[in-house]
């Protein structure tokens, strides 16, 4: 998953912190593996360098400075071209999906749109491997099947996620 | 939208049983020589819109051509006429004519546009060979497997050299192994013999087979983003 892309959607509702930014990450899609300080502090600076985010305002306190971040339209438009794009297929991309579904939500984009377009990249390399099992030996076509039962896996992920739109709008209030 | 070269194509079809709407607009080309899956989930409309494709149904509202006919606008009479010789169809269960051998079953359709007894025993025996079920040719549907018949069912689809032929969830009823060849018989014969195959199927794997697909979601059809 890209967690650069993640915080960048985080921030299109509006500036935060990058405290703010963690839970934020931790709450929507860290279930398993919740976010280090350091990586949103590393991954803040690279986005900051690359003129994807700028920084909104500093307030002073007791420790460290605490740098609030906005989001720019670069990075706005990064954000979009991320969600456009489909994911590579591959075993387990469940959490990216997951992720980009969620954020075009709460970002208020189509994500019925997203979907489609993971699943016409899915079939396509649906259609590759069974083509190659057409042709191809016994060894060819199992090793085919396996990509295939793979894929008809997210296949029926995306079918379900698409038929629970609504709800999971809902849930994470996009 | 006319596709240039196009051998179907249906425009703006709507179709509603009573206050449900079925089909909420379906605009689409199909090309002789192209395996086309339609899928969706169960209840989508998709075999409603196969039904009206075939001419087996009439739409409320919209057109479907085939070739040079408007088939929404053909009496009854010669849309079946026109079905029984440029269109195949395959099923999921139930299309064998139980009576009938095997061979006879494949024989039918040629029997009902014309050919003779000999001719179409002979032509039946080729593509139950193609099929490879050569071996059931005399054996009535009651007395062979569910994969058998389903060959046999294709082998009768094909007989008539259609030039659409409408596949509905074909598969649906066999395990893996023999769907997966009744699905590459299926679509290698109908590209060898540059029919179009109008597939329906809500599996993702028999899509696969297809050379691109249309998507129905709540009775609206549409091809997929970035299809091929």
């Amino acid at each position: 998953m890209s967690i650069g892309h993640t915080l960048l959607g985080l921030l299109e509702s509006g500036p935060r912190h990058g405290y703010d930014l963690k839970r934020a990450f931790d709450e929507h899609f860290g279930q398993d593996r919740p976010l280090h300080y350091g990586q949103v502090y590393s991954t803040m600076s690279r986005l900051l360098k690359n003129g994807l985010v700028e920084v909104d305002g500093v307030e002073a306190g007791a420790g460290p400075e605490r740098k609030r971040y906005a989001i720019t339209d670069a990075g706005i438009t990064d954000v979009a071209q991320w969600l456009a794009r489909p994911e590579k297929p591959e075993p387990y991309l469940q959490s990216t999906l997951y992720t980009k579904v969620v954020l075009a939500l709460m970002t208020d984009r189509d994500a019925a749109e997203l979907l489609d377009t993971q699943r016409a990249e899915h079939l396509r390399l649906m259609r590759g491997l069974t083509e190659r099992k057409r042709t191809g030996d016994l060894a060819d076509q199992l090793i085919c099947d396996h990509a295939l039962f793979h894929l008809e896996a997210d296949l029926r992920w995306l079918e379900l996620t698409a038929a629970r739109l609504d709800k999971l709008a809902e849930a994470v209030g996009g | 939208m006319t596709p240039a070269g196009s051998l179907l194509e249906a425009r703006a079809l709507h179709k509603a049983y009573g206050p449900t709407p079925a089909l909420d607009g379906a605009d689409f080309a199909i090309h002789p020589g192209e395996v086309v899956a339609v899928m969706g989930p169960s209840g989508s409309g998709k075999s409603t819109l196969l039904h009206c494709l075939a001419g087996i149904i009439r739409p409320d509202s919209g057109s479907v051509r085939y070739g040079t006919h408007t088939l929404t606008g053909l009496s009854d009479a010669r849309c079946s006429a026109l079905r029984r010789t440029d269109f195949g169809f395959v099923f999921q269960f139930g299309q064998l004519v139980p009576e009938l051998t095997c061979l006879e079953n494949v024989a039918l359709p040629l029997r009902l546009n014309g050919t003779k007894r000999k001719d179409a025993e002979r032509q039946a025996r080729d593509w139950l060979a193609r099929l490879e079920v050569d071996g059931v040719a005399a054996k009535r549907p009651g007395e062979i497997s569910g994969g058998q018949g389903q060959r046999v069912a294709v082998a009768r689809a094909l007989a008539t050299r259609p030039r659409v032929i409408f596949a509905d969830e074909p598969t649906g009823a066999l395990d893996s192994l023999n769907g997966e060849r009744v699905l590459t018989l299926l679509t290698d014969a109908a590209r060898d013999t540059d029919a179009a195959v109008v597939l329906v199927t809500h599996e993702s794997r028999v899509a696969a087979y297809a050379d691109r697909e249309i998507v129905v979601r709540d009775g609206i059809a549409r091809e997929t983003a970035g299809a091929a």
